[in-house]
């Protein structure tokens, strides 16, 4: 069977690697090439870039980095941040990425994801929504969780699998950068909606929490960020407890 | 040299590295001289077999390459890899390469759990049936990386691997004559992926 996947997450800004709480207060904490590097031999399953830069400049820089992390690291790689039109796709699908996620962009152009679909592949589309509880209501936001969109996210996510996304990430903004466990309610309604891979985010902070997740069997894979940067949870350790706990693991 | 074949299908950065980083020679080609003048040859592929299968007859190499992979190893890696089966009923009944016996069928036909996700997509474990030299460096049981929703099925006597999904073995690794396919990834395995690359180099 097909083993569950830990991924982190790389935010890149000018080509180095941030990770802020709650989505503020970034803090510098690497090289991205170097901490592929680590990645790769600890044990990650995929690694995930996010260019968090504005600027044309930032953006030549991350598709360098991108190029240079592809050239040594065979794992599969996936890359957002910023992916408006086809061209985005293009530009770094052929600097190595194999999946690329849209956010925002989808959300100003609910099409970018059937036309990606049609070129490359639904394998190749991720859609990644960052959600948040609003008046009862799952609900979907922009621009790096800052605007709320008056969007059911759950209906958005069937609307994207519809349209040709092959896989969901699911950044719940309420439980991001506390710590306190994945959002398993959040991630229970999503995975009861819809029949592609579901990747978590938002909310690791021990081993433990991930042993929770999994036990969601909806659940594909666990993402987190300042946790593995940090070495406050090693992968090779946390696949290790997982596969002592039941959970199938690529060792 | 190992000669990847062009015919305008797919992402080969990652196939072109993983071979240089094994410090192999490796060209992209559809240059009928290359071809023949390679040691080996790898016929890569993503997205549906009919497309593929059109782009590669435009290419005028079929012959070529039906000649080259009775004399040299051959690899088809993913959708190459379902190329060389006689036919496919991807969106309608392909013919393929026939090198390899076989059809390409839908996943999801076969699987008896329709609650397991398709396409089959992430690590799964390779099981080894018959064991040989492209396995010289890989342990059974290791992982690799699968992305696909169609697969090689009545290729029993020429499968090498395979992978359990739900009821379905999943055919991963097959041979005929000095031909190898892989449905999954070698170039996205990680350390294991490399070392099968580095082991059909040295066939």
């Amino acid at each position: 069977m097909l083993a569950k996947r830990i991924i982190p997450c790389l935010d890149v800004k000018n080509g180095r690697v941030v990770k802020g709480t709650n989505f503020e207060g970034l803090r510098d904490m690497a090289d991205p090439v170097e901490m592929a590097r680590f990645y790769n031999t600890s044990g990650a399953d995929e690694l995930v870039f996010y260019d968090i830069t504005a600027s044309a400049e930032g953006r030549t820089l991350f598709t360098d980095i991108l190029r240079r992390v592809a050239s040594e690291i065979f794992i599969p790689l996936t890359v957002g941040g910023g992916i408006k039109t086809l061209d985005d796709f293009d530009c770094v699908l052929k600097c190595g990425a194999d999946k690329v996620s849209v956010n925002s962009g989808a959300i100003a152009d609910p099409s970018i994801i059937s036309a990606a679909a049609r070129k490359y592949g639904d394998q190749c589309v991720v859609l990644s929504m960052d959600v948040k509880r609003v008046d009862g209501q799952f609900r979907l936001f922009a621009k790096g969780g800052r605007e709320d969109t008056g969007i059911d996210a759950m209906d958005w996510a069937v609307r994207g699998v519809k349209n040709g996304a092959g896989e969901i990430v699911l950044n719940s903004i309420d439980t991001d950068g506390v710590k306190r466990g994945f959002d398993m309610e959040m991630l229970q309604e999503l995975t009861s909606r819809v029949q592609v891979p579901v990747i978590a985010s938002g909310g690791a902070g021990k081993m433990e929490d991930f042993a929770e997740l999994f036990k969601n069997p909806g659940i594909d894979a666990g993402l987190a960020a300042s946790i593995f940067h940090t070495q406050q949870v090693n992968i090779r350790e946390l696949k290790q407890y997982l596969r002592s706990q039941g959970v199938e693991m690529r060792l | 040299m190992i000669a990847i074949v062009d015919y305008g299908v797919g992402n080969l950065f990652s196939l072109c590295s993983s071979l240089k980083a094994l410090g192999l020679e490796a060209e992209v080609t559809n240059s009928p001289e290359k071809l023949r003048a390679a040691d080996r040859i790898i016929l890569p592929g993503v997205g549906a077999f009919g497309d593929a299968k059109a782009k590669l007859e435009e290419t005028g190499l079929v012959p070529l390459l039906r000649e080259e992979a009775e004399k040299k190893p051959f690899l088809g890696i993913c959708l190459g890899m379902q190329l060389l089966f006689e036919r496919s009923c991807e969106y309608g009944e392909h013919a393929g390469l026939g090198f390899v016996p076989g059809e390409v069928v839908d996943l999801r036909e076969d699987l008896e759990d329709k609650q397991l996700k398709v396409p089959h997509m992430g690590w799964n474990s390779l099981q080894i049936k018959t064991d040989d030299p492209i396995f010289k460096y890989f342990k059974d049981g290791e992982y690799v990386y699968y992305v696909h929703s169609f697969y090689g099925r009545k290729c029993e006597g020429s499968t090498l691997a395979t992978s359990q999904y739900g009821n379905v073995a999943v055919t991963g690794v097959v041979k005929s004559g000095r031909v190898y396919g892989t449905q999954f990834h070698p170039e996205k395995s990680g350390d294991a992926g490399l070392r099968l690359l580095k082991a059909f180099a040295e066939l």
